[in-house]
């Protein structure tokens, strides 16, 4: 669905769910994960309907992803970096005690 | 397309407004509801979305009394609504808690509720005192800051918006006209009774009008002789990212709404009409949250804003027919969503019946006609 400019930068790798993905230096995670197809990126926490990116600057929190371990960041405002580890945000967050 | 003449005009299109113009048009009233513009001051749309009743009416047993039956009737509400329009306000009743951060605060708290107690006498007013052991049994997630706090069985909360959406969207299946862009600017009695009502809009004729129009109702009430002393007071909610489900019960301070966020509040500050937001007042309001419960610091805030509550000398409601203009009458209060089962269910037969109780004289207008010390 999405294709890239040419002259990308460096690439980089990134795992999404296990898979290892290609990004370029200076993506967004958003922008990284749609350029290798991923369009679901979260479910609700209500419905558990599948959400994807939408405004992609930073307004709308359609495009929670877990970076890292840490839950509901939002993929179009965080930059990749080698070895990020990315997974979908499924429904609801937990909370540490 | 507007009716020659209506049974009721409602200035005011908010919680107070809404309910009342829906109480109306669901006994077969031909209503007409009355807005202004999107950049108006909405109290409706900046509450907390507690049904509260805990701690109310020190001064007015009344006002106690008053919460507490609209907490009850907002079970009938709910249902009405859910029946009219198939959506549900979300309401849940478990019992609020509010929570004490030092031995100063748990004692006023004490003395606060055993005063209301003993002011509604006979009506009784339940509510436990609870030590540190108790709230945590409660609401687990309390941290080691929590020295005791209250609960009270008539406690709960509701979806604010939804609350406004299902009012709105049963007015209009109950054939209720909402004009939009319809700022009052003039009401007049016209000879043989009625009202002509000048909006923006053009003029709306009437048997009766109800002035539930928040701030504006202070010069819509000097247009028919009632002084209606209104404020605004401003009040600041933090919001923060859905997260799974972690308290059973509302507090003061804090609640887990129906879709998973938690809504920190709630300050009250003197700020004329400004609505802007002041980031330490954000920080002081999520600075006790999280003395109550740590956890909530592991949470992004998403949201935050700043509304005007409608306030009146004695923070009391304010509900009076007019004696030069019969047919005219005002209702306002700044607990919009706790009274919307009162509004809609009763305050809105009040105008039917062209009377308020005698019971509920106590909220007239005339209460602030004190002399002044000389």
């Amino acid at each position: 669905m999405f294709r890239r400019l040419p002259d990308p930068a460096d690439t980089i790798e990134l795992d999404f769910e296990g898979t290892i993905f290609e990004a370029c230096e200076g993506d967004s995670v958003a922008a990284a994960l749609l350029a290798n197809g991923v369009l679901v990126f979260r479910t609700t926490p209500v419905s558990g309907a599948p959400r994807g990116p939408w405004c992609l600057i930073g307004n709308c929190h359609e495009c929670l992803v877990e970076i890292d371990g840490e839950p509901n960041r939002q993929a179009c405002v965080v930059e990749v970096k080698p070895g990020m580890r990315v997974r979908r945000q499924r429904g609801v967050r937990a909370i540490p005690q | 397309m507007l009716r020659d003449g209506y049974d009721v005009v409602v200035i005011g299109a908010g919680l107070v407004g809404g309910a009342i113009a829906y109480g109306l048009a669901r006994a077969g009233q031909q209503v007409a509801v009355l807005d202004e513009e999107d950049a108006t001051y909405r109290a409706s749309r900046g509450n907390f979305g507690l049904v509260w009743v805990q701690g109310k009416g020190v001064g007015r047993p009344e006002y106690a009394l008053w919460s507490r039956a609209s907490s009850e009737r907002w079970f009938e509400l709910s249902d009405a609504l859910a029946g009219d329009c198939g959506l549900a306000p979300c309401y849940e009743r478990p019992g609020g808690v509010i929570a004490a951060l030092s031995d100063e605060e748990l004692s006023e708290l004490d003395s606060m509720l055993s005063g209301l107690k003993g002011s509604v006498g006979n009506a009784g007013y339940e509510y436990e005192m609870l030590d540190a052991a108790r709230v945590r049994k409660l609401l687990p997630a309390c941290g080691p800051e929590v020295v005791g706090g209250a609960y009270c069985p008539y406690d709960g909360h509701a979806n604010p918006l939804k609350l406004m959406r299902g009012l709105h969207a049963s007015l209009a299946a109950y054939g209720a006209d909402y004009l939009t862009g319809a700022r009052a600017g003039d009401i007049r009695a016209l000879d043989g009774g009625g009202f002509d009502i000048r909006t923006g809009r053009g003029t709306i004729t009437a048997d009766k009008v109800v002035i539930a129009a928040g701030h504006g109702s202070k010069a819509l009430g000097a247009m028919v002789g009632l002084d209606v002393p209104v404020h605004p007071e401003h009040g600041q909610i933090v919001v923060t990212e859905r997260a799974e489900p972690l308290l059973d019960h509302p507090t003061l301070g804090v609640r887990q709404t129906d879709e998973g966020s938690f809504l920190l509040g709630a300050s009250q500050e003197d700020r004329g009409f400004d609505t802007s937001v002041l980031a330490r007042t954000s920080r002081d309001i999520a600075h006790r949250a999280v003395r109550v419960f740590p956890c909530l610091a592991a949470l992004r805030v998403v949201r935050t804003w700043g509304a005007l509550r409608v306030m009146t000398p004695d923070g009391f409601p304010i509900y009076d027919q007019s004696k030069t203009h019969p047919g005219a009458f005002v209702f306002t209060c700044h607990s919009g969503v706790t009274l919307a089962a009162n509004h809609a269910l009763e305050v809105s037969r009040w105008v039917i019946e062209g009377k308020i109780p005698e019971g509920m004289s106590c909220f007239a207008t005339d209460r602030f006609d004190v002399p002044q010390a000389a």
